[in-house]
């Protein structure tokens, strides 16, 4: 059997049956995060009409094993994974989830995110600073936004992309936002707005950089056999891949092309058999306004330096040809640090069609990609509400 | 002694080499003996063929700046250096990128250009320790 039909095999194989947040979103100093982990857990397999204690298989990214989520929800697990490799991990875990399920090695599977990420409490950070203590730190490195920012300047320079097309992404975004009653950031935002706000590390202005949160979120999956037992209209998992680069930004082999995007792409779209062009709502990671245009070059479905087109009026916003991040993104709904969890959770919720105001019509087939670090490493999903 | 930067820490093993370079001004990089290709950062095995024979050379010092911004904060308290500050990847004659400043040149976008031409300076930290930094090339004082 060619790698192809192994993987068309796994293909609507698996279904998402729930997902929910923590109770709440936002600056949440009386919760840790091990808290936001269970509250997100515990509503999610509500929202599937299960119990947790079907679950049987944990995945998880972050400062907390699966180990402690286990133990957290009084869980003893047939399967754990806990495959951190920045922010896109849950994304990747859908797909490491389908293939666990689809090979009986759990039958209820859920990945779940916890960050305190503005109050920090129960956080307990630890990290392998040998490389970026040396070569980056005494610098003024440190910080997604020292990062990213040279992507970003580096694709102006090669592509002639302007400050007023990154600060259209967050202009688009935020009209999603206004329609989402748990996003943070609602008010109207102009392209005036993001170029006057705060400078942080130009090209960025404070506008230009998502929010910092605490949240969580949590996504339930299980066969599609079982699936159609659950509470809610079931989500197929139609094709799921994952890709890893590097960590040092130094080491990127195109400093405005993700190589890790463009393979995790690549293999969701083979195993979905679908196109770039087939999708009729998009969630991006958006960390900064430069990501999502990135994104969308390195998954093929915009020309290089063509991205930010997507994001004109008409085009991404509420009423647009081609929604993307409609639940207002990490710009303007809410983003914890690890945000990949929150874009799966919205394109479950627009496939179910249950998003009231900022509902897509007739939304079928949904595209989910996420970074990882700087454009480390990405996972990409095709969700659809049908087979 | 009160630094207005955060030190190199730790230097590791493999690195040594590199901060002794520094140190004595010199940009120093290492290079793999089986396919004879420069790299950054210091590591056992060459990344571009996993040879595990890995010499040290010394680097030009001469490049293009990759990329660059400019930092109006920086979340690093250790980090005192007075904002604005530009922030830049820099590409070495000898292929390797490296993280670095841009010093000697105004924290204008105006005045910044990606692959504009940079040389090395080293901007000495403490007797054991100095930072290697760059410049336009034919421009600025530091």
């Amino acid at each position: 059997m060619s790698d192809l039909a192994k993987m068309r095999e796994l293909s609507s194989s698996v279904c998402i049956v729930g997902v929910d947040e923590s109770d709440e979103l936002g600056t949440l100093p009386g919760k840790s995060q091990l808290s936001l982990h269970v509250e997100a857990i515990t509503n999610a397999v509500r929202d599937a009409g299960l119990k947790v204690s079907d679950v049987d298989g944990i995945f998880t990214a972050g400062q907390h094993s699966p180990a402690t989520i286990g133990e957290a929800i009084g869980v003893v697990p047939r399967y754990v994974d806990g495959t951190t490799v920045g922010g896109c991990s849950f994304i990747i875990m859908v797909g490491h989830a389908v293939l666990a399920l689809h090979h009986g090695l759990c039958d209820v599977a859920v990945v779940s995110h916890g960050e305190s990420g503005r109050s920090g409490v129960g956080v307990s950070p630890r990290r392998d600073t040998a490389l970026p203590g040396q070569f980056e730190f005494p610098y003024g490195f440190g910080g997604a936004p020292t990062y990213f920012g040279l992507i970003t300047t580096r694709h102006m320079h090669e592509h002639g992309t302007t400050l007023e097309q990154w600060a259209q992404v967050a202009v688009s975004t935020r009209k999603w936002a206004a329609l989402n009653p748990k996003a943070r950031n609602r008010d109207p935002l102009t392209v005036r707005d993001v170029l006057d706000s705060r400078p942080v590390v130009w090209p960025f202005n404070i506008l230009n950089i998502c929010l910092v949160t605490d949240a969580g979120g949590a996504v339930v999956l299980t066969r599609a056999d079982r699936a159609k037992d659950c509470a809610k209209r079931p989500v197929y998992v139609r094709g799921a891949g994952e890709g890893s680069e590097h960590v040092m930004l130094t080491q990127m082999r195109d400093l405005t092309f993700s190589e890790a995007t463009r393979r995790s792409g690549e293999k969701a779209f083979a195993m979905a058999g679908v196109k770039g062009t087939d999708f009729d709502h998009i969630m991006l990671y958006d960390a900064f306004t430069s990501g999502p245009p990135l994104m969308l070059e390195a998954l093929g479905l915009a020309k290089r330096g063509e991205g930010v087109h997507f994001f004109a009026e008409g085009r991404s916003t509420p009423g647009g040809k081609l929604p993307i991040n409609t639940n207002g993104g990490g710009l303007s709904y809410t983003h914890s640090g690890m945000y990949g969890i929150f874009p799966i959770i919205e394109a479950t919720r627009q496939l179910r069609h249950e998003c009231g105001a900022r509902q897509v019509p007739n939304t079928k087939l949904s595209l989910v990609n996420g970074m990882g670090g700087m454009l480390s490493a990405a996972g990409t999903l095709v969700l659809s509400n049908e087979r | 002694m009160d630094l207005e930067r955060p030190l190199p820490t730790p230097i590791t093993p493999e690195c040594r080499p590199y901060w002794e370079g520094a140190r004595d001004g010199k940009l120093m990089i290492p290079k793999c003996r089986a396919c004879g290709k420069p790299f950054m950062y210091p590591r056992v095995a060459c990344p571009f063929c996993a040879s595990r024979d890995v010499g040290w050379v010394q680097a030009t010092g001469r490049g293009k700046l990759f990329s660059f911004e400019i930092a109006h904060q920086i979340l690093n308290k250790a980090f005192k250096v007075k904002t604005p500050v530009v922030l830049a990847m820099v590409e070495l004659e000898e292929g390797p990128r490296i993280l670095t400043n841009l010093v000697g040149v105004a924290p204008d976008p105006k005045q910044i250009r990606c692959d504009m031409p940079v040389e090395v300076c080293f901007e000495k930290l403490t007797d054991q320790v100095s930072l290697p930094m760059f410049r336009p090339v034919g421009g600025g004082a530091r």
